[in-house]
């Protein structure tokens, strides 16, 4: 049910007066409403669950914890190799 | 996900090597048996898919929570959707999730193939499409979710009172995540001593409202999202605090979830609905633990405008889905698991979700560690 699937957005658009996009994901591409994230712009990266957008997605936050865990890979590989010398 | 136009900066959350340092660092800091609850359904059968059960160590149990809004929808709620579908002049709209859970007597494909006008939607906004095309019937709308849907379940209403649909209403059913947390970790049989937070929850809620109840029950937790390495991330920095001692709120999902949550979402929550008491299936009721529909909006309360409002439910004898539920046993401790229930024929609810215990138990074919 809390399934969220990361999503491109491709086009803004108003139905019935409420704020829509058209979003790809991965290539494929859907309707869903981005009411709730108002600061939105085609090519920013979102949330989508059950046609809704949650947030927005950072790309900044996703690098930062992705160079944090790789981080700490480089130094378990470095310790490892300590070991091994 | 792994299609070639996912960028880096997402596909990396699937990365295999990735994965296996963050688990072997877990290995490394673990020094004890700690028993961890992830609320969310999403993530068991993430955790069960991608098998991180078996490659945590033994010393880790993870007890799977409540975060299946299909299975802890009540039984009298299943049995009004199901009363109300069958009434001639309604097409009832549902997530499909909903379609197989068993009510008292049958269930809403039961309902389609003895006529009832059942219909499967992937947005509650599709529902309240079908309402303006179908101006001669009443649209009903199942809004069952944790607060991760509550906000699209707001927007449906607003949406048909801007159409000025007469014709669209909602069987209000949302639940919420923090008074399952209070009501989880206040239980004298509570084992649980760190929590993973449903990410997409928090997404629209924040999690503001974590840092007292981490303090009140003195169990520390991670917001934590549902790729493979989200997961094992989430479990790491909860491992740590409960090896260093610590108690606080951790947020590991920090590309989606902020501490304020989305705060225009709330907002339309706000204005639609307001926190009510309510009867989880297996676990009973909790109190302020669902939304119901604002004085303003009850109009569009389809148990008002049906009259649903009393029946008698009965619920399976053999099912223990509620003990599952609040995390006191696992599906394999069923004897009807596998056999007498299955996803096709189930007999409890946590059986037919994509999200339900049960039916990720059987799917990725688990046996109890």
């Amino acid at each position: 049910m809390c399934l969220g699937i990361p999503g491109k957005i491709i086009s803004i658009y108003e139905n019935h007066g409420t704020k829509m996009a058209k979003i790809d994901f991965g290539g494929v591409s859907r309707e869903a409403c981005i009411e709730v994230i108002p600061e939105a712009k085609p090519g920013d990266w979102t949330i989508i669950h059950a046609g809704f957008a949650l947030n927005l997605l950072s790309e900044a936050e996703a690098q930062e914890t992705l160079d944090i865990l790789q981080e700490m890979s480089e130094l378990a590989e470095q310790e490892e190799k300590n070991l091994n010398d | 996900m792994t299609d070639i136009s996912t960028p880096k900066f997402l596909s990396g959350f699937r990365n295999a090597g990735l994965v296996k340092t963050a688990i072997s660092e877990i290995h490394k800091c673990i020094t004890q048996p700690w028993s961890l609850m992830e609320i969310c359904g999403g993530q068991t059968h993430a955790i069960m898919q991608y098998g991180l059960d078996q490659l945590l160590p033994a010393e880790i149990e993870l007890i799977h929570g409540p975060g299946c809004p299909v299975c802890v929808t009540s039984l009298a709620l299943i049995d009004q959707a199901l009363w109300i579908a069958k009434q001639p002049e309604v097409i009832f709209t549902s997530f499909g999730d909903m379609l197989r859970v068993p009510g008292s007597n049958g269930d809403l494909f039961s309902v389609r193939a003895s006529g009832g006008q059942v219909r499967v939607v992937y947005s509650p906004l599709d529902a309240v499409e079908i309402a303006s095309k179908n101006p001669d019937k009443q649209v009903v709308f199942f809004a069952i979710g944790f607060e991760t849907t509550a906000p699209a379940n707001a927007m449906a209403v607003l949406q048909a009172e801007k159409m000025g649909l007469q014709n669209f209403s909602i069987l209000p059913a949302n639940v919420l995540v923090p008074p399952a947390m209070h009501a989880i970790l206040g239980s004298p049989d509570n084992r649980i001593q760190g929590f993973l937070a449903a990410g997409h929850v928090c997404a629209v809620m924040g999690y503001w409202e974590y840092p007292p109840i981490a303090e009140q029950y003195k169990t520390p937790i991670v917001v934590t999202g549902f790729e493979p390495l989200d997961l094992v991330n989430g479990i790491l920095q909860t491992i740590k605090m409960l090896e260093e001692g610590r108690v606080d709120v951790k947020n590991a999902y920090s590309r989606v979830v902020t501490f304020q949550g989305n705060q225009a979402a709330q907002e339309i929550i706000k204005k639609v609905f307001e926190p009510v008491d309510r009867n989880w299936r297996g676990i009973g009721i909790i109190p302020k633990s669902g939304f119901g529909l604002r004085e303003i909006y009850k109009n569009f309360n389809a148990v008002e405008r049906f009259g649903s409002g009393d029946i008698k439910t009965e619920e399976s004898k053999i099912c223990i889905a509620g003990q599952v539920l609040q995390g006191l046993k696992k599906p394999s401790d069923c004897p009807a698991f596998g056999t007498q229930c299955t996803p096709q024929n189930p007999l409890g609810a946590p059986m037919v979700s994509s999200e339900g215990a049960c039916a990720a138990y059987y799917r990725y074919g688990k046996k109890p560690r």
